[in-house]
């Protein structure tokens, strides 16, 4: 941190609003930079002040991840766009059994956009970044003109180092495999809905936003042999399960009754129309393991504060036409499709 | 068009019969409605919901009388599986 | 969750299969429409069909509003956008249905016309009073559940003297609707034994617009439930019916429905609407008095005076067979299209658009569930 400012005046950050000279390359932008977004940011690598960062990375096979993040509305019961992207793209590393080493952060600003936000959304971000002791270690700026732009635009891009002996991936399904999930699905949908279509809750219903990497070291550890790993984000845990079958050519079995769904976040899809397994999950995992390997893989998952309702929700079959049946809590039986375009509050 | 639930009703808005409105919840879940289509209940009382207003009240004795009504009508199937008397069907 | 719970419990679910399994007649079949969108999303959402005996078949009828309405009344509504700039606010359910061209409001809305989607008629007043410079059309659609929600807007609207807001009235009736379909009914159209009637419907307009069904076509009615052991107990009840020769209206649905439906709501809409001569439904071609227009005194609310287009009558896609599944006269999977051009990513037509559609249903089961073969 700088002894005295190097600029005339400070940011003035609690009236202030992004201007085209800040993503100009001038001394606005320098200044932008350095006291917003290196003050939160603070690590060796953007000290430096270069264009890149450089760094050894440890033996391995490496693992990168990128992610455009566009939500809205930016703040939320739970989290912020800062965290998301944070959460988002370490758990796409993660999910591959990679340790996540580090960050890219660029943002998109519009014109007008209030510093006061941007500053909470750094500082989100680089405290989601500092507790997942993961260091964003370069960025970039950029402004666009008003109306061009919702605000803020982030895009996160990580890298992973994948131990020896892990192989996970989304074509590794087999029949006779468990499908296990960390915990409670749709909270964080529900969370953004709340703030669109006016419902009030009486308990708030937070976003999920979690980064996992520290659940899934603890889960190859305990079961290297993991086949698949998957977080369930847009599209809900439906889309992810049927992204998973048609990878590896396999159907799934599901039991609606063992997925954890939080009341409020039933009735919140009964209210407006939405089946709880096509919102979107931000903290949550989909775990593929053998047979034997499930309870061993359950037990490790509820050791873990953010697998403490994980469960065991079915099995994958033999099933050429890749179909995810589910088990209706009422006993019947109904298939878990693809989503057709986007899930619109439905009426009818 | 025919997705409503039954939701409680926690708090009631009296101006004008035309924009009154209610609170409802359902699971912890709370939403504004208008009551322009049922301007006589009551908090406490249960009203279905439908795209954004009360539709109609729920009678808490029909509904049991229901349940009541699908026991009874599934009640009388095992005890004629394992009683070999006849048994009258209700009408 | 009260009255959701009890109605979805799983070991009542199991008695009531085994009861209407063991009260069916096996040597004859029990064809039961589901007039109701609604039943037909919570029949296939549980799974009702697998628990019930195979020779008793849940058959799909035209109760989805989205469904029947023709190309040339959306093409209505997108004309306005384009020709005279309006803010159109429409129910979700509508953005993705294809209309003439195979253009959506969806599409529409991407290409810069200002297509909004509303959950409540309250939300159009908001709109109309939040944006004095813009002109807000609302397409109001449905059946007798959703014109009440309309008849308030429209009577605020007046209240509230708001100069920029209409309304572009498709609300269509079900007892017409009803009608058509079962004047279809035999050995050349569809074979029916008996009715589901719809649930929320019934609570607007009550139990005795029905009593035409038993007298004039000689089928029992069961006014059913929402949830999946409605649905249940009132096919057992229309087994009973069936069994015992009986052709009556009973009502399963008591809780919400009583017989006179609720005066308020339709006195409201009597207020402000009245009956159309005649009204064209997608596959059912033109029924006399089933649809809703805004009275004279209205009129200066109604947008299809305030924005005259001229659109070219609907014409279905080549191979579409929309009309023939809509009365039940064949399946989705006797349709050219379905599942190969047409799929819920691509609709050719409502039936797969809409959730409640019957392509869509199906397509939710293909492969997995034999054809029911019961439509002839």
């Amino acid at each position: 941190m700088t002894a005295r400012s190097r600029f005339s005046a400070r940011l003035d950050l609690e009236q202030g609003r992004v201007d085209m000279s800040h993503g100009a390359g001038g001394r606005a932008m320098a200044q932008l930079i350095d006291e917003l977004f290196k003050q939160a940011l603070d690590n060796e690598w953007l000290a430096q002040g270069n264009d890149q960062a450089l760094f050894s990375v440890p033996p391995g096979r490496l693992v990168m991840s990128t992610d455009a993040h566009v939500v809205s509305p930016l703040f939320f019961p739970g989290g912020d766009i800062g965290s998301l992207a944070v959460h988002g793209t370490i758990n796409d590393v993660a999910m591959s059994g990679a340790r996540p080493l580090h960050l890219a952060a660029s943002f998109i600003l519009e014109e007008g956009f209030p510093l006061a936000d941007l500053a909470r959304i750094v500082a989100s971000l680089a405290q989601a970044a500092r507790e997942a002791g993961v260091a964003v270690v370069t960025g970039d700026t950029k402004v666009v003109e008003r109306g061009k732009g919702d605000g803020v635009f982030i895009t996160t891009t990580g890298i992973g180092v994948v131990p020896e002996g892990i192989a996970i991936s989304g074509d590794r399904a087999r029949p006779g495999d468990v499908i296990l999930i960390n915990g409670h699905i749709g909270d964080h949908g529900i969370a953004i809905l709340s703030q669109r279509e006016n419902l009030g809750f009486e308990t708030v219903i937070q976003s999920d936003s979690a980064a996992l990497h520290g659940l899934i070291a603890d889960m190859v550890a305990a079961v290297p042999d993991i086949h698949c790993l998957r977080d369930p984000t847009r599209g809900g845990l439906a889309t992810t399960l049927n992204e998973l079958a048609q990878q590896s050519g396999v159907g799934m079995r599901i039991r609606e009754a063992d997925i954890p769904v939080r009341e409020a976040v039933s009735a919140a899809c009964e209210l407006l129309g939405l089946d709880p397994a096509y919102v979107a999950n931000e903290g949550k995992l989909v775990a593929i393991c053998p047979a034997d390997a499930a309870e061993t893989l359950l037990a490790t998952m509820r050791a873990h504060p953010l697998g403490a309702q994980s469960a065991i929700i079915g099995e994958v079959v033999e099933d050429p036409l890749g179909f995810v049946q589910m088990q209706t809590r009422f006993g019947g039986e109904r298939l878990l499709d693809w989503l057709a375009g986007e899930q619109l509050p439905r009426i009818c | 068009m025919c997705l409503a639930i039954p939701a409680r009703v926690t708090h009631v808005t009296r101006i004008d019969p035309a924009i009154d409105t209610a609170v409802v919840d359902l699971g912890g879940v709370s939403r504004e409605v208008s009551i322009a289509l049922v301007p006589e209940v009551e908090v406490g009382d249960y009203v279905l919901v439908h795209v954004g207003y009360a539709l109609n009240r729920i009678s808490e004795e029909e509904a049991q009388e229901t349940l009541k009504l699908m026991a009874e009508m599934t009640r009388l199937l095992d005890e004629e599986m394992g009683n070999a008397d006849a048994v009258a069907k209700p009408a | 969750m009260k009255y959701i719970d009890e109605f979805r419990d799983q070991r009542l679910a199991r008695q009531l299969a085994a009861a209407i399994a063991a009260e069916v007649d096996p040597a004859r079949q029990y064809r039961l429409m589901e007039f109701c969108g609604g039943h037909t999303h919570a029949i296939f959402r549980y799974g009702v069909q697998q628990l019930m005996p195979p020779n008793l078949r849940f058959v799909h009828g035209p109760g989805c509003p989205v469904c029947v309405l023709p190309m040339a009344r959306l093409d209505q509504a997108m004309a306005m956008t384009r020709e005279h700039g309006v803010t159109l606010c429409t129910y979700g359910d509508l953005m993705r249905v294809p209309a003439s061209g195979r253009q959506t409001l969806l599409k529409a809305k991407a290409a810069g016309a200002d297509v909004r989607m509303i959950y409540s008629t309250q939300d159009v007043l908001r709109i109309a009073r939040d944006e004095p410079e813009r002109q807000v059309v609302f397409m109001a659609i449905g059946f007798e559940t959703t014109t009440p929600p309309t008849a308030v807007a429209i009577l605020q609207a007046r209240a509230e003297g708001l100069k920029n807001l209409s309304f572009l009235c498709n609300h269509v009736l079900t007892p017409p609707a009803l009608r058509a379909i079962l004047s279809l009914a035999g050995p050349e159209g569809v074979r029916l034994d008996g009715i589901l009637g719809p649930s929320h419907v019934s609570t607007v307009i009550g139990t005795r617009p029905y009593a035409f069904v038993p007298r004039e076509f000689g089928l029992p009615v069961v006014i059913a439930g929402f949830e999946p052991l409605d649905v249940m107990q009132s096919a057992l009840m229309l087994v009973r019916q069936i069994n015992d020769c009986r052709r009556e209206v009973e009502n399963q649905y008591s809780r919400a429905v009583g017989e006179g439906g609720n005066a308020r709501a339709l006195e409201l809409m009597a207020r402000v609407f009245v009956t159309r001569p005649s009204f064209e439904w997608r596959g059912l071609g033109f029924l006399p008095e089933s649809a809703l227009a805004l009275a004279e005194d209205y009129a200066d609310l109604d947008a299809e005076r305030r924005f005259p287009v001229t659109v070219e009558a609907s014409h279905e896609i080549k191979g579409c067979e929309c009309p023939a599944i809509l009365r039940g006269l064949k399946e989705p999977t006797e349709c050219r299209l379905f599942g190969t051009v047409c799929t819920p990513d691509n609709p050719m037509g409502a039936c797969m658009v809409s959730s409640e559609g019957a392509c869509a249903a199906y397509w939710s089961h293909r492969t997995h569930m034999p054809s029911s073969g019961l439509n002839r």
